[in-house]
């Protein structure tokens, strides 16, 4: 089998999935460079399947939808990028799928934002809708902040940025739950804990096992099919009222997972990839 | 073995590189990328993107 494996930088996890798939015999691994592509929208690579891992969402996205036109099979599919890549759009996803999550409002100029955030009440998270590894998120305590943060968005940011993400903010006891979905199984999770209220592990949170308990599964599961399903990380908050879905990533960063669970993550994207290249 | 572009320091290449792949220069920090295998040839990497992540 010929797989293509859509790239920029190489990354520990790309590493990871090269190393997987050399091991598996049959397979040929076909290096697609998203800074080298170019396409003619009607010549497909000549590969069974495309394994996406683009650091670009913007590449990423596009390159799927071209790569699908053309009868290309991917995993992930364009669709759950285009979800996953853009909160509002998963956060439409998750309400339409009765996945529970963090109260949200969208909004699209600063005074309907202002309003939704009073009516939210402090504090607030604002969101970038496309954004990752918790870059440019702002927790707002009070209205002072409120104005400051929407006037410097709507002033200084692209206009994508004056396209007003808001959630309640949600007290995690300084850590959350990334679970890892493969196909029609979750197939572990960790704890990223931190002292700052942004728990990513790019920003210094630090991963340890989780076990999967039936409603964690069940909703990490809910989570990814409402999204379109297929290889993705849910973010999911404990709150007494029980589990809140954050995100769900498509290019799932895994590298300080794979020791604290003992789970062989690119081993079980590998497999899944290929059975879907079949 | 190979040297980082920024510092000069001593900057080791596993036994399986890849082009594109990050490397971090252990003397200076710097974020490298392998730009080329036969020799292997590194440059700073890219500074990061809005939309970069996962």
């Amino acid at each position: 089998m010929r797989v293509g494996f859509l790239h920029s930088l190489i990354r520990p996890e790309e590493k990871l999935l090269i190393r997987e798939l050399r091991r598996r015999s049959g397979v040929e691994l076909v290096f697609l460079d998203d800074r080298r592509l170019v396409f003619d929208l009607r010549t497909p690579p000549a590969v069974d399947v495309i394994l996406e891992r683009s650091i670009n969402h913007s590449r990423a996205m596009h390159a799927l939808r071209l790569f699908e036109s053309m009868g290309t099979r991917c995993v992930n599919r364009y669709e759950v990028s285009r979800k996953c890549g853009d909160k509002i759009l998963t956060a439409v996803a998750l309400e339409e799928f009765g996945v529970p999550q963090p109260e949200t409002r969208v909004a699209f100029t600063e005074g309907s934002t202002l309003e939704a955030i009073e009516e939210l009440d402090y504090p607030v998270v604002l969101k970038p809708a496309v954004g990752s590894w918790g870059r440019l998120l702002s927790r707002i305590n009070d209205r002072q902040a409120a104005e400051t943060v929407l006037e410097h968005k709507a002033i200084l940011g692209s206009y994508h940025h004056s396209i007003f993400f808001a959630q309640k903010y949600v007290e995690k006891g300084g850590r959350d739950i990334r679970s890892f979905v493969v196909g029609d199984e979750c197939i572990a999770a960790v704890y990223r804990t931190s002292d700052h209220w942004i728990t990513n592990t790019a920003r210094g949170a630090t991963t340890s096992n989780c076990p999967v308990t039936a409603e964690l599964a069940e909703l990490s599961l809910r989570a990814a099919e409402a999204v379109g399903g297929g290889v993705l990380a849910v973010d999911l908050f404990e709150t007494p009222e029980g589990l809140l879905v954050n995100e769900v990533n498509y290019t799932m960063e895994f590298r300080n997972s794979i020791g604290v669970t003992g789970v062989d993550i690119p081993e079980r994207i590998v497999s899944y990839l290929l059975s879907a290249g079949r | 073995m190979t040297n980082c572009p920024v510092c000069g320091g001593a900057v080791e290449i596993s036994d399986d590189p890849v082009e594109g792949e990050l490397l971090e220069c252990p003397e200076c920090g710097s974020e490298l990328e392998i730009l080329g295998l036969d020799p292997i040839a590194l440059g700073e990497a890219p500074t990061a993107e809005e939309d970069w992540g996962e």
